[in-house]
């Protein structure tokens, strides 16, 4: 009875930190795991991300 | 839901595998497999489809002969979405398949590329997220409310049919043809396919464009928010609001970004909610701006704005405005099918034949072609979908659900505007619409002013209809988004009763200044990059993006073009909306005509002559279109259209010594004189780049026809490796493709998480 319901639940909750971005931090830590590297703070790695947006603008339409 | 769940994918993801040719000639005469694979398809899937023509046939029906009774709203969104879905079902899938033959074997640009930054394999919903919420903004929204002057009908037909025709199809092509390019840009394809003069004219008119883009958004704004305290309130609260939510994603906890948008939003509705208690204390008073002063804070604010790093206001801005933008669809998805409105316009009114509508001139044709721009047709969107989005697809024939599918949503946005303007009282959606030198600006004067127009709205019910909403008046408050306040607050308030209009009506006009000044932050942004990008290439300094002086100046330039005009919009004795809107329409749609022409050069260049209309029948109805307006709009003998006769007209009067109503003094004559020239000047100027890019195109055309095309600046195929579905729903051999890769990878692989749900 409450599976699809928590089923559901993940799924939203999986599309918002996939559309956010906020899945990225994740997604690098798992790299990192992956291939043995020691991952950057979150900080470090929030600010590398934000640099990156800044020169790189999203257009965005009427 | 809009996208056709039944099984739009079976056949089609089956075709992929088999249509698929790695060679780069496609097309070539017995190339076998496109057609010959296709399955046969099922019982049910033939069911379903047939029960959604039926529907759609008999939406379409009633919508048609319906003449001089009340009908609901209902019939004109169901006969929206069931279009949709048969075109995207059936339609979309022809494109992606047989014309352009994307094919899931080749390795997009963000598989080989893959660089974490702007190269980025990207999971398809998530993408079409994206994607959407860079479309789509307040362009939906407004001009479907100006176009309802003409009736409903026109306006729902041209946003159903342009957008599966024209729309759609521009921005599939566009995002196809650029990610097999590595995600290049619109100008740099034009360039390079078409040639440098032709690249040259589409760069110039892509920035001059968006110069005037922003500033007739920047206007709607301006409009919506003069004399309205609340208004302003929630809105200035958006700017503390978004740094707040900056700092805490920096600072305070880096990267929660759904926290921070949490808190964002639920700030947001507080300060609607305060707009209310404040609007009639000293704060209020001070806050209760002229137009003047308004254009003054856009101007100051844009500058800033875009000189900031994004991470304190335009990221967290676009969060926010994206999940408004995201709530409010669904909310008002939902709510129109829980009050069921009925609609108030007549199907055709006569201002669509006689042309003398007071919200904007000139008849029909071509003119509701040009009002709709968003939603059916709109040259911006070919500018997101080259570049940003073609750089994280997945795989090939995801643009189908991306490009045509996040297009055919924004149709569904641009729908559900128009049935708000056409369920609210006519008398008082053109005492609204019609500009301040028609009205008188009061009630009484307004009032006689439609009555004039055949309708029976009184002053008392424009005054009542004023108090509802909180409003000191709603007397020509132009530019579409205080009407559609109006239309939105009527239709939440009947659907989840309690009333609540004003707060309904100031979320309204929130949300879309917010989307419009997120459009404006980002738009400021992207033409500084150009124009320093442009004169780099002269001066080498100027180019170099982490100069601050550079960066400076060339922002100064952006946000003091559109502000000018802006300016030269707010204070146009004639209505800066009536005056401007026509042009930002045009110049949309010259944009898309640009576009249009650039994917069809590029299909006959790769042998697929016998397709070209695809993309050839919305271009010559585009060309039809924008160059009818333009010719009118630059030598119509009719003042009322014509920008050329209208400064004969005026500057006739002031040799003559007259004054020309609205005019008031001297000086409003003079205006008026300068803005008709400046306007005709920038109309002619714009079709010229067109007919230039165009001209340009026919030459390589010609030549491609003759030698059965021509080489192009494609990627070779690499051989892809990656297994993700192609539509939204996964087939059933998808999935057991999908099971066999995430038994390979094994555990830990994040991407493929989201599909075992």
């Amino acid at each position: 009875m409450t599976a699809p319901l928590t089923r559901a639940w993940q799924g939203v909750r999986w599309y918002l930190k996939e559309f956010t971005g906020e899945a990225r931090w994740d997604d690098y830590l798992a790299h990192c795991a992956e291939h043995g590297h020691t991952p950057m703070s979150r900080r470090e790695f929030e600010r590398k991300r934000a640099d990156a947006a800044e020169a790189n603008p999203m257009s965005r339409c009427c | 839901m809009l996208l056709p769940r039944g099984d739009a994918g079976v056949t089609a993801g089956v075709e992929a595998q088999m249509a698929g040719t790695m060679t780069k000639t496609d097309d070539g005469g017995g190339s076998s497999s496109a057609g010959s694979g296709r399955s046969r398809p099922s019982m049910k899937s033939v069911l379903i489809w047939t029960a959604v023509a039926l529907v759609g046939a008999v939406c379409w029906g009633v919508l048609a002969i319906a003449r001089g009774e009340t009908i609901s709203a209902l019939w004109l969104l169901f006969a929206a979405l069931s279009s949709y879905a048969i075109a995207y079902r059936f339609y979309s899938r022809f494109i992606t398949y047989k014309v352009l033959r994307a094919d899931d074997r080749r390795a997009t640009p963000a598989e080989r590329l893959e660089n974490g930054v702007d190269f980025d394999v990207t999971d398809r919903r998530v993408l079409f997220g994206h994607h959407f919420a860079a479309i789509a903004g307040a362009g939906p929204l407004v001009g479907p409310v100006l176009a309802a002057q003409m009736g409903y009908l026109p306006g729902t037909i041209w946003i159903v049919v342009g957008v599966i025709f024209a729309g759609a199809v521009q921005d599939l092509t566009v995002m196809f043809f650029s990610m097999r390019r590595n995600g290049k840009s619109l100008g740099q394809m034009i360039r390079e396919e078409i040639g440098l003069v032709g690249g040259i004219a589409a760069l110039i008119a892509v920035f001059a464009i968006m110069i005037i883009i922003l500033a007739v958004l920047a206007l709607i704004v301006v409009n919506a928010l003069a004399e309205s305290p609340w208004g302003v309130f929630s809105i200035a609260l958006t700017i503390p609001i978004a740094l707040f939510m900056g700092l805490y994603l920096r600072v305070l906890r880096p990267g929660r970004v759904l926290e921070a948008t949490g808190i964002g939003v639920a700030l947001l509705l507080m300060a609607i909610v305060g707009g209310g208690w404040i609007q009639d204390t000293a704060l209020g008073e001070t806050l209760t701006l002229s137009k003047e002063w308004l254009v003054l804070a856009l101007v100051v604010y844009g500058f800033i704005a875009s000189v900031l790093p994004v991470w304190l206001l335009l990221t967290p801005r676009d969060y926010l405005s994206t999940f408004m933008k995201i709530g409010v669809i669904l909310l008002l998805a939902v709510s129109l099918i829980v009050a069921r409105p009925v609609i108030q316009a007549p199907a055709v009114s006569d201002f669509a034949l006689e042309g003398t509508g007071p919200v904007f001139a000139g008849s029909l044709f071509p003119f509701v072609f040009i009002t709709i721009a968003c939603g059916a047709l709109s040259g911006f969107h070919a500018l997101i979908s080259s570049g940003t989005t073609p750089k994280m697809v997945a795989k090939e024939s995801q643009v189908r659900l991306i490009g045509y599918g996040g297009m055919l949503m924004e149709s569904f946005v641009a729908i559900s505007a128009l049935i708000a303007a056409v369920v609210i009282d006519q008398g008082l959606y053109f005492a609204m619409n019609s500009p301040m030198g028609a009205t008188g600006g009061t009630a009484e004067s307004a009032a006689t002013f439609v009555q004039g127009l055949g309708f029976d709205t009184t002053a008392q019910s424009i005054a009542a209809a004023s108090a509802a909403v909180q409003e000191d008046s709603l007397v020509s408050r132009t530019g579409g988004a205080p009407a559609l306040a109006v239309g939105l607050a009527q239709i939440f308030s009947q659907a989840f009763g309690g009333g609540g209009q004003a707060f309904w009506y100031h979320f309204a006009i929130m949300f879309e200044a917010l989307f419009i000044l997120t459009a404006v932050d980002a738009g400021t942004r992207v033409g500084r990059f150009m124009l320093q990008d442009t004169i780099g290439n002269v001066w080498k300094k100027f180019g170099d993006l982490s100069w601050r002086p550079g960066n400076i100046i060339a922002s100064a330039i952006v946000v003091g073009l559109w502000g000018s005009v802006l300016y030269i919009g707010v204070t146009d004795p004639l209505g800066g909306v009536n005056q401007l809107f026509p042009l930002f329409g045009i110049a949309n749609q010259l944009l898309a005509a640009i576009a249009l022409t650039l994917v069809t050069v590029l299909l006959i260049k790769h042998g697929k002559l016998r397709y070209a209309w695809v993309t050839a029948i919305p271009l010559v109805w585009d060309l039809i279109v924008t160059m009818t307006a333009s010719y009118q709009k630059v030598f119509s003998d009719n003042p009322a259209i014509g920008y050329f006769a209208q400064r004969t007209r005026y500057a006739d009067a002031q040799a003559a010594g007259e004054l020309l109503a609205p005019a008031q003094d001297q000086a409003q004559m003079d205006q008026v004189i300068f803005n008709s020239t400046l306007n005709g000047i920038l109309q002619s100027f714009f079709a010229v780049l067109v007919i230039v890019v165009v001209v340009h195109a026919a030459v390589v055309i010609a030549k491609a026809i003759r030698s059965g095309g021509l080489p192009t600046t494609e990627e070779p195929a690499v051989e892809s490796k990656l297994v993700e579905p192609a539509g939204l729903f996964p087939t059933a051999e998808e999935k057991r493709a999908m099971a066999e890769r995430d038994q390979l990878v094994g555990a830990g692989a994040g991407r493929s998480e989201a599909e075992q749900k």
